[in-house]
């Protein structure tokens, strides 16, 4: 009895060992005939389900999309894919510059240069430049990384502000007649805090956004050069200009312009606050219209540049690739994936995906057939710009000092000067490492 | 050695290989691991990584401030759950222990907060607090204290306060099942020799129930230590770490700088020399639990 017992004991403990073993084991698609996509796209889960079924019908290729969410948590299995060398055939690198750099180095993604100029650049004419521009390292970049287009972009985004027409209406103000300049903008928040409508609401507890918003106006007040200088080390953040940049969540805190709790609001709160006419104006991306779309249809709003402060430079606004797909150097399957994206990136497909998820398609002969609101987005898409398309990126840490730097201002703990001070002084302690 | 003898040891380490591989892989190596990370200079992505010793350890103690105010938030938070958090934990394990009725009911309400998500507890706490149309807010102002009222997580005098009460609501209940299962375990005929004797409350609580109830206490403090230095996702729910730098903590740090900054060797310096701090607390801890019952 106790021998038989043994045995089994032995054979399930030998089965448990084998199964953790196996767990080691890789699970790609090395041996089938197919293309495995890695995204984290949990809205266009369905549109691209739909897509890559309609491919494997026209073409016999079989895609298979796997998803994982949140963002994080794709980013965290395609960091330990790279360690373990078991990427997909397709995969997103969700981060700056220096993260897809660094991917390429390791050498974990093909250049598409070649593919992009095949038939006479085909594929590369059909994309907004700025859309490749976040994908493509031209020679001598920062980073070392060899020149060339690492990724496909799926759609395009960039940020912007939006104004409430109702709200707008209501203040006595002409809903179609959207502020241009600072000056216009606070006289008309004036005219609607007169009439107890909240001012703006911004996901502001994301740093990110914050950066964005004063990244703008730096491009606005300085221009590019002084600003990429100022990240070269070339001109400091206490030079007048980077004041009068901080200086501007300074009068945004007098003006009492921000909806409550802004300061560490996250963008959904946000989002949820303009939708519900709770704010006047937000400042938000293209993605907005279809979360909008999806929290109060009735929403009546429109978007508009944010408002300029000089006219020495011209205003510049955060945009580019939205969704971007790399594929994987050490596949077996590179042609394969290549086509399939060749083929995703096509105006039919592109125009079917943007009406299914409001987002702005990155072929550009798709964007005639969008709604209004979203072709707004689209119309601007020439004045964007974006830290991963700059020559030369700012030090996290900087730019982390000076965000939160920006947050002290809001709330009134610092002035512009001693945050231009502290960032300054984090830089220098940075460099001398 | 016989066969049966060489069979039965055979079948005794098979018995304990599928739980050795799996603790080695997933508990033995990760920390390993971080010990080996925390003296490179790594991106996490790159299959190169660059020496700098304990470089990572220096920077951390010596130059990286926001790493400091963080150690400090959680310092705060931990003090104010160690003597509010665990007070209103005992109260309500003393009411509890009593005969009163529906004391079956009182035990679920007081265990339920800790059992919820942090992320969803943080998100409705988010709503209590919120300046525009927080309940705080509406009943102060219901109460004639509208001047009071304000946005509590995005004000810096009161950011932190207001992680540290989310934490407490949502922490008491370990406190409290634990303290009930102390007190439920002092013989009642000591209370009741001690009413014989004409011993008042206070004194029986004071001669008897804290001294019986003094390794509960230091074990409960243990517990609220660790579990409040590595608060996470409260703060990541509510506040982010804002406004500016008043309610980082130390593990938002350590994220930053892995994923903000793609620093993750410091990252791994951060952790090990936190794990270090915890230790230490703990340690003294301890010593203080031995030296108690000693003198006891």
């Amino acid at each position: 009895m106790r021998s038989r017992a043994h045995r089994w004991s032995l054979f399930f403990s030998a089965l448990l060992g084998l199964g953790v073993l196996s767990g080691c084991a890789k699970s790609n698609s090395e041996t089938s005939n197919e293309v495995v996509v890695w995204h984290w796209m949990t809205d266009r889960e369905d549109a691209l389900q739909k897509l890559a079924d309609q491919y494997q019908k026209d073409h016999g290729v079989k895609v298979r999309l796997e998803l994982y969410a949140p963002s994080d948590a794709y980013s965290s299995r395609v960091r330990a894919a790279a360690q373990t060398n078991t990427l997909p055939d397709i995969f997103g690198v969700l981060g700056e510059s220096r993260d897809l750099a660094s991917f390429i180095k390791s050498g974990y993604i093909l250049n598409l240069e070649d593919a992009m100029n095949e038939n006479n650049g085909a594929w590369h004419k059909a994309f907004f430049a700025k859309a490749l521009a976040n994908n493509t390292f031209e020679a001598g970049n920062q980073y070392e990384v060899p020149p060339g287009i690492y990724g496909v972009p799926i759609d395009v985004t960039n940020i912007q502000m939006l104004y409430n027409k109702d709200l707008f209406k209501q203040a006595g103000l002409d809903p179609e007649k959207a502020p241009e300049t600072w000056r216009e903008f606070i006289q008309d928040w004036h005219k609607l805090k007169a009439a107890g409508i909240p001012g703006l609401a911004s996901g502001w507890g994301e740093t990110w956004m914050i950066d964005c918003f004063a990244s703008n106006y730096a491009f606005n007040i300085m221009g590019e050069k002084k600003v990429l200088d100022t990240f070269r080390g070339k001109v400091a953040y206490t030079d007048p200009d980077w004041i009068q940049v901080l200086s501007i969540f300074d009068d945004i805190r007098k003006e009492d312009l921000l909806v409550s709790g802004v300061v560490t609001m996250i963008n959904k709160t946000a989002e949820q606050t303009f939708a519900n006419g709770k704010a006047a104006f937000a400042f938000n991306g293209s993605w907005c219209v279809n979360v909008y779309r999806g929290m109060n249809p009735s929403l009546n709003y429109s978007a508009m540049l944010p408002p300029k402060i000089s006219n020495r430079n011209p205003m510049r606004i955060w945009g580019g690739a939205g969704s971007s797909f790399m594929v994987n150097a050490r596949s077996q399957h590179q042609k394969e994936a290549v086509d399939f994206l060749r083929w995703l990136t096509g105006a039919d497909q592109q125009a079917a995906l943007s009406k299914e998820t409001m987002n702005l398609p990155a072929n550009k002969s798709s964007v005639g057939q969008l709604p209004p609101l979203l072709a707004a987005f689209g119309s601007q898409m020439d004045v964007t710009t974006h830290p991963s398309q700059w020559p030369v990126a700012e030090n996290p840490m900087v730019i982390e000092a000076f965000d939160k730097g920006i947050q002290s201002i809001l709330i009134g703990e610092k002035t512009p000067e001693q945050i231009a001070e502290e960032v300054e002084k984090r830089k220098r302690e940075l460099a001398a490492h | 050695m016989n066969w049966p003898r060489i069979k039965d040891l055979f079948t005794t380490y098979l018995f304990v290989i599928p739980a050795v591989v799996l603790f080695s892989v997933f508990s033995l190596i990760p920390f390993f691991k971080v010990f080996q990370l925390s003296v490179f200079e790594w991106d996490g992505i790159s299959p190169h990584m660059h020496f700098v010793g304990l470089g990572n350890f220096a920077t951390a103690i010596f130059h990286d401030t926001s790493w400091w105010i963080s150690m400090r938030n959680a310092g705060v938070i931990t003090l104010l759950a160690l003597t509010l958090q665990n007070f209103l934990a005992l109260v309500l394990a003393m009411i509890v222990d009593r005969e009163i009725e529906g004391k079956n009911f009182y035990r679920v309400v007081f265990y339920l907060p800790p059992v919820l998500s942090g992320i969803v507890v943080g998100l409705v706490w988010n709503w209590i607090f919120d300046g525009s149309h927080g309940l705080l807010n509406y009943a102060l102002s219901g109460m004639g204290l509208g001047h009071w009222a304000r946005a509590w997580l995005a004000d810096p005098k009161t950011a932190l306060y207001g992680i540290a009460v989310i934490h407490m609501w949502k922490g008491f209940g370990w406190g409290f099942v634990i303290l009930l299962a102390g007190l439920q375990a002092i013989p009642r005929e000591l209370n009741e020799a001690a009413r014989v004797d004409g011993a008042g409350e206070w004194t029986i609580f004071s001669k008897i129930t804290v001294p019986l109830m003094l390794p509960v206490f230091f074990l409960v403090s243990i517990l609220t230590i660790l579990g409040t230095m590595q608060i996470f996702d409260i703060i990541v729910s509510t506040t982010n770490g804002g406004p500016g730098y008043h309610t980082e903590v130390p593990i938002t740090r350590i994220l930053a700088a892995m994923v903000g900054s793609s620093r993750f060797g410091y990252a791994c310096s951060l952790g090990i020399l936190f794990g270090l701090i915890l230790l230490a607390v703990s340690m003294v801890q301890m010593r203080l639990s031995k030296w108690s019952s000693r003198y006891n």
